[in-house]
């Protein structure tokens, strides 16, 4: 519980003073520019296109707070240090690692989970390809993988199938499926898998 | 993770005290506060500043935000098309989330991936000074042979910074006493007494952009990262080639080193070995073994003096070809 003592720590205008856990308190004249705020913070995410409004502690990640507060299962805890890529989730467009993220920095942020990819009961393309190729076996990374293939339809990457491996390098898996997972992202792109040069020359 | 407060800046003109962070991408933060590394009473998220720009500069070179994500700047068109060596350098480092995430101002001031900086059941010197450095005489594959002590020999994890370095950036930032510009040559400290102090902004200073030179006319570069994976690593060793040739002489080269050093590593003495030379290997080598001359190994990094010889030969021979 020490750490949680520091959770008590608010903003004062009194000088610096230690507080009873030995954690010193800043006075916010220190900061003129940055605005104050105590714990749990009020936050509204934008996740799948629903407005959702929380209270949450500062610390809360991203990922956290869509798998324990808004029950968005789909975006999967692996390592929770960025290593793994299973918590992938598209912030306004762009993959990201939600487990490397704290909810109360995104806003303003339109939010994409697995969750919110599929459209009028169609699933995406890069769903679709997952089946087709049978690109997972346990599926604990298949969220991810998904989310990171689909991002990177519109990435600058070249067309080879070492080109998506690069690509999809920040998502591991366990069971190794890779070479399904290749194939899959590249029938999303609407190349043939197995493609091992450069067809721009 | 310890709670914090979380404020958003709204101007650089932020004042830190020491135990508040200023919070960018996240990716080095977040990670060690997590492993209770880092323990900030008070996050400054400064996301909102206006400083997400790549821009020319009057002189011909480029302006780089300190919020531009290294995905950005490594798709960037005229750093693909003139800084060929740092869109290489960052697209070489983490993986795509993280590049889409990481920033320029937070890759440079990105903390060493040394195992015992990281785990805060063993003593560290840099993260709680005179506790020991167990990398010494411990797991020290990953660690530098060049620029350490007695104190510490964790390496500069950075890719982005190496390909600055050999570009001859210049950081600027602002703090309680105003701006100033800092040649990233003279950024970066070596360990010595004081591996805790990494680099020389003061605490209350904030990297605003760093600033690319124009390139010479006729000007090639390349990094070559090598490494335990193909992909999504940090590197054993690599090298930051920036050269122009005349003829067949070396004109003007400049070589920068990463995860052989304590901060990225320029070499003069490599590049005084090349400079008004013809470009060829018997010169690389000589220059090679220039560069890691004072390399002092240790039990299981003594590899890197060979690997670093060989990377800076290899750039060199691709770049000049």
């Amino acid at each position: 519980m020490a750490q949680l003592g520091a959770a008590g720590v608010i903003a004062t205008a009194a000088p610096l003073t230690h507080g009873a856990d030995g954690f010193v308190e800043a006075p916010t004249a220190d900061a003129p520019a940055a605005e104050a705020v105590v714990d749990p913070v009020p936050v509204t995410l934008r996740v799948n296109g629903v407005e959702h409004h929380l209270m949450l502690e500062p610390r809360v990640t991203l990922l956290d707070a869509l798998r324990e507060r808004l029950n968005l299962f789909g975006t999967k805890k692996g390592c929770d240090h960025g290593q793994c890529g299973a918590c992938t989730v598209h912030v306004n467009g762009r993959r990201v690692n939600s487990c490397l993220s704290f909810a109360v920095m995104h806003q303003m942020d339109e939010i994409t989970t697995i969750e919110g990819l599929a459209k009028d009961g169609e699933l995406h393309p890069v769903q679709q390809a997952f089946l087709d190729h049978d690109g997972f076996q346990c599926g604990y990374c298949t969220s991810g993988q998904i989310m990171s293939g689909a991002a990177l339809l519109k990435e600058p990457i070249g067309p080879t199938d070492h080109d998506v491996r690069a690509a999809m390098s920040g998502n591991i898996c366990r069971c190794g499926a890779y070479s399904n997972i290749v194939a899959a992202v590249q029938q999303a792109r609407d190349w043939p898998s197995g493609r091992t040069r450069s067809a721009q020359s | 993770m310890q709670a914090f407060r979380y404020t958003q800046a709204k101007t650089v003109d932020v004042a830190l005290d020491p135990g508040q962070r200023f919070l960018a991408g996240g990716t080095t933060l977040v990670d060690l506060m997590k492993l209770n590394v880092e323990t900030p009473h008070s996050v400054v998220d400064i996301n909102l500043l206006p400083l997400d720009r790549v821009e020319p500069t009057p002189d011909g070179g480029l302006k780089v935000g300190a919020l531009v994500r290294n995905s950005d700047l490594a798709n960037h068109a005229d750093v693909k098309a003139r800084y060929t060596v740092l869109s290489e350098a960052l697209l070489s480092g983490a993986s795509p989330q993280l590049r889409n995430m990481a920033t320029t101002g937070g890759n440079l001031l990105q903390r060493t991936r040394c195992y015992y900086y990281r785990d805060i059941n063993y003593a560290c010197n840099k993260r709680e000074p005179g506790s020991g450095c167990p990398a010494q005489d411990g797991f020290n594959r990953i660690h530098a042979v060049l620029g350490g002590s007695d104190q510490c020999v964790a390496t500069h994890p950075s890719d982005m910074a190496v390909a600055m370095m050999a570009l001859e950036a210049v950081v600027h930032a602002k703090g309680a006493k105003g701006e100033r510009q800092i040649a990233l040559e003279n950024f970066y400290l070596t360990p010595g007494t004081t591996p805790d102090k990494e680099n020389v902004l003061e605490p209350d200073e904030l990297i605003t952009y760093v600033t690319l030179p124009r390139p010479a006319a006729g000007t090639r570069s390349h990094y070559l990262k090598l490494r335990d994976r193909a992909q999504y690593e940090f590197a054993l060793a690599s090298a930051a080639v920036v050269v122009q040739v005349e003829g067949s002489r070396i004109r003007r080269v400049r070589i920068a080193l990463g995860g052989v050093g304590t901060k990225p590593w320029r070499s003069k003495e490599a590049e005084a070995v090349l400079e008004g030379k013809p470009a060829h290997t018997k010169n690389f080598e000589a220059a090679a073994a220039a560069a890691m001359r004072g390399a002092k190994p240790l039990k299981y990094n003594g590899f890197k003096i060979e690997l670093a010889k060989q990377a800076i030969v290899r750039t060199l021979s691709m770049v000049t070809a």
